[in-house]
């Protein structure tokens, strides 16, 4: 139910790719202690807004949408990036790309944790020579963006890349910075961002207003370090 | 995924099971978008050395492995029995271990005795997988049928499907693997072979038999011809070529009379005019070049789910 940046695998769902590909395994995971929610950070109608405000700010930023492709990294990445294509088809009007980016071969831990791929890469356009604006849900260590600018540089020489999230939580282990970011939200490292989002969380036609919101999860009190 | 931790090696289908056999073909299928890129390659399997061991000619399943392997940055290793300390008469056994002295993480195995791979695997301490035992298994034979299956009739459910295999299954891993997976999955598997060509008993085969072709390739959706060893007409087990092709071998005419969408498929190399006739091997029907290619993706994923996708142990 989260998707921090830093765990390999993020689990999938009904509406991934993989569903026998079940959950991260997170051996880690067992010793940690129970974690409860601490707050909602963004409601359904916060995460509408942040996608309108990334939306527009990614047309702004390249003047327009022309030459632009925004590839969301599995798997809530890429809910996102359908998202913010619809808003700048009804403001602009003009049908930008979506791909779908599968990092897992390029990560730095491959044998120090499970690794798994959560889908196919699927980028229906030529990276060559284009905008590709990255997008995923949340910034953490920088890792997985580490991971996908070598996953993405595969596939061709883009003209730039720029990386879209909706939460930057901070720690980060690498020098990389997102250029949209929905909501700057400080964290402790032993907290959890937990992104829910209806194409991926909710049942199949789940309304965005029934399911969207983002949580910060801590430990208990009487189990904390 | 705990499965890639529990199997350190692939030796059969049975083992596999159906949610091990659903993981590795969903894994597939990130490696089928992968071979179609213009660089087809990716840093995986970096730092790691794969190891062909091979003490029966096969070249395709040797050069899909070491294609797969390279794929995914691996290194490999090729040992060909022929020409080789074995003829010294070196043991599989210090053969396998000389292997992994020399940094192989994983020793994919083919040799003429059922079983060889399994005494390997407890051998080394480096993944082991079954590219074809004897008469035994070939799993990941069956994985790349099923994969193309999946692609060619656009469903990951094989309920129902019926499959008719044709030919010598007693002598055929292909068939058992591919039987054993097919049944697994939930298809209806007919083998038809003369009696000299099935195996001796039934015991662990979910199948049906009948040596009448004709009778069940109208009702096939999925027919799958063997290769037609010649060397079995020499032990008497069935009378002549020209016979076998008129009884068993995917004709033109035959072909007229199945399903129009039934699927035809052979493990390769084919005996054209033999047990397929070679303009039905080339029709729209066949699948057998997707199965060539997709056989690359499936060790991909299987090198993968065994070195790379796992904790260290």
């Amino acid at each position: 139910m989260h998707a921090p940046d830093s765990p390999p695998t993020r689990p999938t769902s009904p509406g991934a790719h993989h569903p026998s590909r079940s959950t991260a395994p997170e051996g880690s995971r067992l010793s940690r202690p129970a974690l409860s929610r601490r707050a909602v950070v963004l409601d359904a109608a916060d995460l509408r807004r942040a996608h309108t405000r990334i939306a527009h700010e990614i047309v702004e930023r390249n003047h327009g949408a022309d030459g632009v492709v925004l590839v969301g990294l599995y798997t809530r990445g890429v809910a996102v990036a359908r998202r913010l294509a619809t808003v700048i088809a009804g403001f602009e009007g003009v049908d930008v790309p979506v791909g779908a980016l599968d990092v897992a071969f390029y990560r730095d831990d491959i044998g120090l944790r499970p690794v798994q791929p959560l889908g196919p890469t699927e980028v229906p356009v030529d990276v060559a020579g284009r905008t590709v604006v990255l997008v995923d849900d949340v910034l953490f260590t920088g890792r997985t963006a580490r991971a996908a600018l070598d996953a993405i540089t595969e596939l061709g020489r883009p003209r730039s890349v720029q990386l879209a999230v909706l939460v930057d939580r901070g720690h980060r282990e690498l020098p990389i910075r997102a250029d949209y970011v929905g909501k700057n939200l400080p964290t402790k490292v032993a907290e959890d961002v937990r992104v829910r989002l209806a194409e991926v969380d909710g049942a199949p036609g789940a309304e965005p207003d029934a399911v969207d919101g983002i949580e910060i999860w801590g430990p208990d009190e009487e189990t904390a370090p | 995924m705990s499965s890639a931790a529990a199997g350190r090696h692939l030796l059969s289908i049975a083992e596999l099971g159906r949610d091990g056999i659903d993981e590795l073909l969903g894994l597939s299928e990130t490696f089928v978008e992968v071979n179609r890129r213009e660089i087809p390659k990716l840093p995986a399997l970096r730092g790691k050395t794969v190891a062909t061991l091979f003490f029966e000619d096969s070249t395709r399943t040797r050069l899909s492995f070491e294609t797969a392997a390279k794929r995914l940055s691996a290194d490999t290793m090729t040992f060909n029995a022929e020409g080789s300390s074995v003829s010294k008469g070196e043991s599989l056994r210090d053969t396998a271990q000389t292997i992994e002295a020399m940094g192989a993480d994983a020793i994919v195995v083919r040799h003429r005795a059922a079983g060889a791979p399994h005494q390997v695997a407890r051998w080394v301490d480096a993944t082991v997988i079954n590219a074809g035992d004897g008469r035994h298994e070939h799993p990941t034979q069956a994985l790349l049928d099923l994969l193309t299956l999946r692609h060619r009739l656009g469903t990951r459910s094989f309920d129902g499907l019926a499959v008719t295999v044709v030919g010598d299954v007693r002598h055929s891993r292909v068939a058992r693997s591919g039987v054993a997976a097919l049944a697994l999955l939930g298809a209806r598997v007919t083998l038809v072979a003369p009696p000299t060509l099935l195996p001796e008993s039934l015991d662990g085969w979910s199948c049906v038999t009948t040596s009448d072709l004709d009778d069940v390739l109208p009702e096939t959706d999925v027919v799958y011809l063997l290769r037609l060893q010649r060397e079995r007409q020499a032990a008497g087990l069935f009378p002549s070529v020209r016979e076998y092709t008129t009884r068993y071998g995917l004709t033109v005419e035959r072909a007229a009379n199945m399903k129009p969408d039934t699927v035809v498929m052979h493990p390769g190399p084919m005996n054209r005019g033999i047990e397929i006739a070679a303009e039905v091997a080339d029709g729209p029907a066949s699948v057998i070049t997707e199965q060539v290619t997709n056989g690359v993706a499936v060790r991909m994923a299987v090198l993968w789910w065994l070195l790379g996708s796992g904790t260290v142990p």
